[in-house]
């Protein structure tokens, strides 16, 4: 999955990939192993095919929003503005369809429909862009202003109500398989490869972290850091797109509120993954895991027969239990540093 | 300048032997002498890491040494040493960044420790009052007890950390770097209330890396090197020179290195330039191959010049070319694209992403020379900066370190690997050797001369003369905005240079002489000059 490449040499395939990896990775990679055996010994259901088509169908729209809300962390801001960028992006497909006779638009019109919701989420993201790194405004603030414009424009075009009435392509993307795989998984997974691509191979992904991590020493060393603000918070404002182009097709219809309860999930994700809240680190690869955890946990206790609102408290639990395990490793790390320098 | 008869005479203030601590496998201290008579100016000199601050830490108890140590301490022999203690024996340290409260006012910073206990008590009372003026006129410093500390300049706070000490009936003072960031005027104030401190029976130890004023102020200087005593050594008779050669090992012997590039095509011309408020009517030139010093006081308007030269301010008049060609950069990566490189005075938080790794930091300026098929090629990346790194021999573990890690000196060699990846034709380094060791220094030089001889033409920003003197070809004096001297290194001396540079400063409140380049008056990096006056 990892394309990083280290300039010291390899030892061995399994010391390469636990280097590609990176330990915070490995460990999210055997927690997650663990919640799998438990889950599975607990209910038999869980290790099901079913079971797991319904997280793969679940997974991809909580992901998109994640990764849309990731870049914004890493350059140092936030966008608290994805769900409803993600909605209203929905809405502008559903228009189109709507459009072109509901039930019965071709192809055209729903990749018409896809270019013009592409279209809202990016000019969403661009806007934000555009104040945040031109105006010096805070991404919270600007994302939150944002955030409630796009709620209420969008509660004012439905009137608070669903929008449906597609096509049964939108069965298809919602929930067809390919190669048995769910198509909103590929989704996600292509977006995630690309994601990961951007951020570590490319200028922009590298001005990103630097912006992240000093943006006026990044200035200083002549990276243009305010196209770099405008074009992550654009490229976020896509993604979000992506992200209601997908819940769309899940849900069979668009409504505002969708996924509300998302927004706060995202980044506590980003966090799990390991990003640092400051901005400057952070990579795909481990949030991709830290969402599967999360996917896990909330569909093994489901199966148990736990209250949904119950399967909430355990992710903030687990994200406060990994906070203490991080302290605490980074303690026996202090130490055994020391350790090893007095002998 | 001594207090009289002090040494030998009365108990001494500090009689440390066989001082030695380790951290892990580091012998920070190593069975280390130290004295200090009462009512002395001390000075601790030596070089970053040496063991300096790890010694004040095991006389204030903050540090335990190891056993076998002796601390004699007003003639008491103490078996450990606890902050509480130390404070209650008269001991005070005040450190570079002061440990004041900026929204504190001056009184209440000053009776801070009287105020502050288990039950907290507004700082009201007369008497309290009384007893900070005291402190103050002992000090000769007249400050307003209630203006809030951070109105006040770095100099007058320095005054309010020293007249807590005093409050607190402190006998023996560390002063850790007291004059890093004062100018030379505020440099003499501070230097006179150390005086007067010590004919008060006050002993001071002063730790400083700026020679000259180590050898004005201290009777004695203990050096330290790689945690061990190197000796002690009377200031009588004692150069910067050999100082500088006892902190570092090595001959540092400085000499004037002045070439004639007077043949040599202009790189930069600078005609008239202008900007409002900033600098007015500069012209310049710097030839291929020639190092220009630009030195003046702080705020005399030199950054300021450097800024509009790469883009991140306009000039209001005048032109710059380049090369022969007339170029008006509009931001920083149009200059760099010209051929301008500018190493920034703040290396910490300008001039390095310091928690991202050191590879990165090196290729951050030149990302277009790395790619390959639009991405950026990691292969080409690490040639890129095992090259730029290896040609300056920086140290380091790996490149993917974090650039915090490594020490002054060498990140500063980062620094010019990422600039020199540009391949400039002009390279501005302003106040490159802040924060670097002595030793250091010497090494960051020859990398620029080296470079000056390769054709590069190198516009250099300093405010120490003897740096100006002995590593450049030509020194520029720039004072409120404008150039107002010129200079051939061979054909001055550095007395002659530091009294028409400071001596202005000086002068500044006579109207009669151009008072724009006023000294640096806060911390908070507000080091514009004032509107033009004339």
């Amino acid at each position: 999955m990892s394309t990083e490449t280290d300039t010291s040499a390899a030892v061995g395939p399994l010391a390469a990939i636990k280097r590609a990896l990176g330990p915070e990775t490995v460990a999210l990679l055997g927690f997650l192993a663990l919640a799998v055996v438990v889950f599975g010994i607990a209910s038999p259901r869980f290790l099901s095919a079913a079971n797991f088509g319904s997280m793969a169908f679940q997974l991809p729209a909580l992901g998109l929003l994640t990764l849309a809300m990731l870049a914004p962390i890493l350059s140092g801001g936030l966008n608290l503005a994805i769900v409803y960028t993600a909605n209203l992006s929905g809405l502008a497909l559903a228009w189109t369809l709507l459009q072109f006779g509901g039930p019965d638009a071709g192809p055209f019109a729903f990749v018409l429909g896809s270019g013009f919701a592409l279209a809202v989420g990016a000019a969403a993201g661009l806007v934000m862009g555009l104040v945040i790194a031109y105006v010096g405004a805070h991404p919270i603030l600007v994302s939150l202003a944002m955030m409630i414009f796009l709620r209420g424009l969008g509660e004012f075009l439905t009137r608070g109500g669903d929008i449906s009435g597609f096509p049964p392509m939108m069965r298809t993307l919602g929930h067809g398989e390919l190669f048995t795989i769910p198509v909103p998984l590929l989704v996600f997974f292509g977006v995630a490869i690309l994601w990961h691509v951007l951020l570590t191979r490319t200028r922009h992904g590298f001005s990103v972290y630097m912006v992240g991590s000093n943006i006026r020493a990044a200035e200083y060393s002549g990276l243009d850091t305010r196209r770099t603000l405008v074009l992550i918070y654009t490229l976020s404002g896509v993604l979000c797109a992506v992200a209601g182009i997908v819940m769309a097709a899940r849900f069979n219809s668009v409504r505002v509120g969708h996924g509300e309860a998302l927004l706060l999930v995202t980044v506590l994700a980003c966090f799990l993954g390991g990003v640092d809240p400051f901005g400057g680190f952070g990579r795909v690869v481990p949030v991709v895991v830290a969402l599967v955890i999360l996917q896990v946990l909330s569909s093994g206790l489901n199966l148990l027969g736990a209250n949904q609102h119950l399967a909430t408290a355990v992710w903030g639990l687990f994200l406060i239990a990994v906070m203490a395990i991080r302290w605490s490793v980074g303690q026996w790390e202090e130490r055994r540093r020391r350790r090893e320098a007095t002998q | 300048m001594e207090a009289p008869g002090s040494v030998g005479t009365e108990v001494p203030a500090l009689a440390l032997s066989d001082v030695s601590k380790r951290f892990g496998g580091v012998r920070a201290l190593d069975a280390i002498r130290f004295d200090v008579a009462a009512g002395e100016v001390h000075c601790l000199a030596g070089e970053n890491g040496c063991g300096k601050s790890t010694l004040i830490k095991v006389i204030t108890g903050v540090h335990a040494p190891e056993p076998g140590a002796r601390l004699e301490i007003f003639g008491t022999v103490r078996e450990s040493m606890t902050p509480a203690l130390a404070r209650s024996l008269g001991i005070a340290v005040i450190w570079q960044d002061l440990a004041l409260f900026p929204h504190m006012t001056v009184g209440e910073n000053i009776t801070f420790d009287e105020v502050v206990g288990l039950a907290p008590r507004p700082f009201r009372g007369r008497h309290l009052r009384r007893r900070a003026a005291d402190v103050l006129d002992r000090l000769g410093a007249s400050l307003d007890l209630d203006a809030p500390l951070h109105t006040l300049p770095i100099a007058q706070r320095q005054e309010v950390a020293i007249a807590r000490a005093l409050l607190g009936d402190a006998r023996l003072i560390f002063m850790d770097e007291p004059t890093a960031s004062l100018t030379q005027s505020e440099t003499d104030g501070l230097l006179a209330v150390v005086r007067s401190l010590s004919a008060q029976g006050v002993a001071v130890v002063f730790v400083s890396h700026r020679l000259a004023e180590v050898l004005d102020i201290a009777r004695r200087v203990t050096v330290l090197r790689d945690g061990k005593l190197v000796g002690v050594y009377p200031t009588e008779h004692m150069t910067q020179a050999r100082l500088g050669e006892l902190m570092t090992g090595q001959s540092l012997e400085g000499s004037v290195t002045a070439r004639d590039r007077s043949h040599a095509a202009p790189m930069l011309e600078v005609n008239g330039l202008s900007r409002t408020g900033e600098f007015d009517d500069v012209s310049l030139a710097v030839r291929t191959g020639e190092i220009v010093a630009l030195t003046g006081l702080i705020g005399a308007g030199r950054t300021e010049l450097a800024h509009a030269l790469i883009g991140m301010t306009r000039a209001d008049r005048g032109g710059v070319r380049l090369d022969g060609d007339d170029v008006q950069p509009r931001s920083i990566r149009d200059a760099i694209d010209l051929g301008i490189a500018y190493v920034s005075e703040d290396r910490l938080s300008l001039g390095l992403i310091q928690p991202q790794s050191i590879a990165d930091n090196t290729v951050i300026s030149t990302l277009e020379r790395i790619g390959a098929y639009g991405l950026i090629s990691s292969r080409r990346k690490s040639a890129l900066v095992e090259r730029r790194l290896g040609e300056l021999t920086v140290k380091l573990g790996s490149p993917e370190d974090a650039v915090s890690t490594l020490s002054g000196g060498n990140q500063q060699r980062v620094v010019l690997a990422k600039w020199l990846a540009t391949e400039p034709k002009l390279l501005i380094l302003d106040s490159p050797t802040v924060g670097v060791d002595v030793g250091a220094r010497v090494g960051i030089f020859r990398i620029v001369r080296e470079l000056a001889e390769a054709g590069l033409a190198i516009l250099l920003i300093t405010d120490e003369v003897t740096e100006a003197l002995h590593n450049s070809d030509r020194i520029l004096h720039m004072a409120g905005g404008r150039i107002v001297g010129e200079y051939a290194p061979a054909a001055v001396d550095a007395e002659t240079l530091e009294a028409a540079i400071y001596g202005r400063a000086d002068l500044a409140a006579d109207p009669g002489v151009d008072s724009r380049a006023v000294p640096r008056v806060a911390s908070g990096g507000g080091t514009r000059p004032g509107a033009a006056s004339a």
